[in-house]
């Protein structure tokens, strides 16, 4: 088990023509996930390394069987490709574009719950999602994921930073804990995927044992999170909160980190989190110190 | 972005929003000009992004040239809270019968746009919410609907305005809210919003943050460029494109993507150094980028070792070293480098570095976050 991906995810990548695009795409595919298809409106019936291109999600869903969107595409254009891989009942889109407008998110975000229940978004600005061993969509190095462990434990890791969800993969591989799956919800302020959404999916997930949560200042997210924990996640939890020397009022390299006043504090989310059981280190090495303890005592 | 009060009053200008009549001024004749084609009385506003303008002496009233003189000329290059003041804004006076406060953000825990509307403005609207919460409306707007006549008339009324004011303040909060929208602010506020003795409504103050993401659609955001209250060091990272905040301390940092960049100066200050700014180049940086952030560090008088923190995913690890080397040739570095390298090519990267044959006085290369930090803290003091 694993939550959101697994092997029998059929991915396609859209975009897949473009620099990004191919390179994960195709990194993607050599790690072992599906990747049945790509599209590029313009240049259907080409192939990229024998991955077929379709002109649009709905030819390719149709062609392929596809159930998942790996959206790979400029911040213009990331929106109607979002909705176009909804509107051709994609249940999984990874969306990993970074400087998307955040009133085309805001947008997005309430139209895909209104219309489009049944689809998931994740991202935008996120790393993307890996279940070691059986499926990888977006721009994570698979070689630095542990596979999950036989009968367990295995941790599933929710970051909202990029590089901080390598970093929190590396530092579990480097102690030999398997991980179930790794989410990467994106630092943008609006997104598709939360961290709620994903604890509650690991909590109840029965290959993930314990749960590692990095986060970062701005925004309530962890604080809500926090609450959620407390009153519904039951599997121990270690977390890492980026930004503790952050100044307050300075933008942190995109828009969901930002110290507003006392709003948002890196202390404000530890403290939140530490009151609801999960134990918390000052770093990322030292939040992979504590799961290593929280996983011995397994 | 953040803009100046009169870059947001030209901004709200263009969505037919009313504003006081006026120009800026960069000079005390400049002013004089601008008050005599707004008319007096006139008032002269210092232009800082700094709030508390008016108790620190920033906001004058003049009634004739000689107070205009005197004014801008006690206000220009005034320092308010360390923000010099550079220019001015004259504006012609208003009469005020009561002062409102309005303003949209995005709510991110609900995810829709919330309007703040409260017939207590012309105060710090944190303090009215401490004091008087019940005197704010707030109001959750869903993107896809929007906001309708009817709905703003409703807040206007919930809000408990006067009757004389409330055809005029459903306008404005309309027109404000295209502005937030169309206009991508990620902050549209009016404190205070302002009812005249004539009944009419208009904003007479302005401030407004852009999303910088949606530049690519806003041709007209060119004119609000190059103003903004930047140090040296971070007008040189912009022009390269590079998300780079100035701090105080010895440490150079470079690291992609902002969770790790933030992560680094946690664990520089952690070991008992100080991060002298946080750099963040991002993903799919390549050798240009680094380079280019290698300069702008490099130009920092106070930074004594630099450390680059990279785990790849997007960005790859050869791509940086290359970096890092063409840098080197290009630039001559005054602190020397402490690297940690992991993730996509990493030891791609690695052997790159170790051919290029650099001396390890110049740069050298540790296995983890923590080593790195410790290296180049000690380098630093």
């Amino acid at each position: 088990m694993a939550i959101f991906v697994d092997e029998t995810t059929k991915v396609i990548v859209q975009g897949l023509t473009g620099g990004q695009g191919k390179y994960h795409g195709l990194r993607n595919r050599d790690y072992g996930t599906q990747v049945v298809g790509g599209v590029t409106p313009g240049k259907g019936g080409q192939d990229v390394d024998g991955i077929p291109i379709f002109n649009s999600v709905a030819e390719a869903v149709e062609a392929t069987g596809a159930n998942a969107s790996f959206a790979a595409v400029p911040p213009k254009f990331a929106s109607g490709a979002i909705m176009e891989a909804a509107e051709a009942g994609i249940g999984f889109v990874v969306c990993i574009t970074e400087g998307i407008p955040a009133q085309d998110e805001a947008k997005v975000f309430n139209r895909l719950q209104r219309d489009f229940p049944g689809t998931r978004l994740l991202g935008p600005n996120c790393p993307g999602i890996i279940s070691p061993g059986k499926c990888n969509i977006g721009i994570t190095a698979g070689e630095i994921a542990q596979n999950p462990t036989e009968g367990g434990p295995n941790v599933g890791i929710v970051s909202r930073s990029g590089t901080l969800t390598y970093q929190a993969l590396y530092e579990l591989k480097q102690r030999g804990i398997g991980v179930s799956t790794c989410v990467g919800i994106g630092g943008d302020p609006v997104p598709g995927t939360n961290f709620i959404d994903c604890l509650s999916e690991f909590q109840n997930d029965p290959e993930t044992h314990a749960i590692m949560m990095l986060g970062e200042i701005g925004g309530s997210a962890e604080e809500e999170a926090a609450e959620f924990i407390q009153a519904n996640v039951t599997k121990p939890m270690s977390a890492y909160i980026a930004g503790v020397t952050a100044p307050a009022g300075k933008k942190m390299g995109h828009a969901g980190a930002i110290v507003s006043g006392n709003k948002g504090t890196a202390q404000g989310k530890m403290d939140a989190l530490a009151a609801a059981g999960v134990k918390v280190g000052l770093n990322p090495t030292e939040a992979g110190e504590l799961m290593a303890e929280i996983v011995a005592a397994l | 972005m953040d803009l100046f009060e009169y870059q947001g009053k030209q901004y709200f200008a263009r969505y037919d929003i009313p504003v006081s009549p006026g120009g800026p001024a960069d000079t005390v004749d400049e002013a004089v000009k601008e008050a005599a084609s707004a008319g007096y009385p006139v008032v002269v506003k210092a232009q800082v992004q700094v709030g508390g303008r008016g108790k620190a002496g920033g906001i004058k009233l003049a009634d004739n040239e000689a107070e205009v003189r005197e004014h801008a000329g006690n206000i220009l290059g005034m320092d308010i809270k360390g923000h010099v003041v550079r220019r001015l804004w004259v504006e012609a006076a208003s009469d005020i019968d009561e002062e409102y406060y309005v303003s949209f953000t995005l709510d991110r825990s609900e995810k829709k746009h919330l309007m703040m509307l409260s017939r207590e403005g012309g105060v710090e609207i944190e303090v009215v919410a401490e004091e008087n919460p019940d005197a704010i409306v707030k109001l959750h707007i869903d993107p896809i609907d929007g906001l309708s006549e009817a709905v703003a008339r409703a807040a206007c009324i919930e809000a408990k305005l006067p009757e004389r004011a409330i055809d005029g303040a459903t306008d404005i909060l309309v027109k404000l809210y295209r502005c937030y929208d169309e206009g991508d602010c990620d902050l549209a506020e009016i404190n205070p919003l302002i009812l005249k003795p004539t009944g009419e409504v208009h904003a007479l103050d302005a401030k407004v943050t852009l999303d910088g993401n949606a530049e690519f659609r806003h041709p007209e955001w060119d004119a609000f460029r190059g103003l903004t209250e930047m140090d040296e060091r971070e007008k040189m990272a912009a022009e390269k494109d590079l998300q780079y905040i100035g701090l105080d301390g010895t440490v150079g940092i470079i690291a992609n993507g902002a969770g790790l960049a933030m992560s680094t100066l946690d664990v520089v200050n952690q070991v008992g150094g100080s991060a002298a700014n946080f750099l963040d180049i991002g993903g799919g940086a390549n050798a240009d980028v680094m380079a280019g952030a290698l300069e702008v560090i490099n130009f920092d008088e106070n930074v004594k070792s630099i450390f680059i923190n990279i785990f790849g995913g997007i960005t790859r690890g050869e791509e940086v070293a290359k970096g890092i080397v063409e840098a080197m040739g290009r630039v001559d570095l005054k602190a020397p480098i402490v690297i940690r390298l992991d993730g996509t090519n990493a030891e791609e990267g690695r052997q790159i570095l170790l051919d290029a044959g650099i001396p390890e006085d110049k740069l050298r290369s540790e296995p983890t976050m923590l080593d790195a930090a410790r290296a180049a803290v000690a380098l630093a003091s």
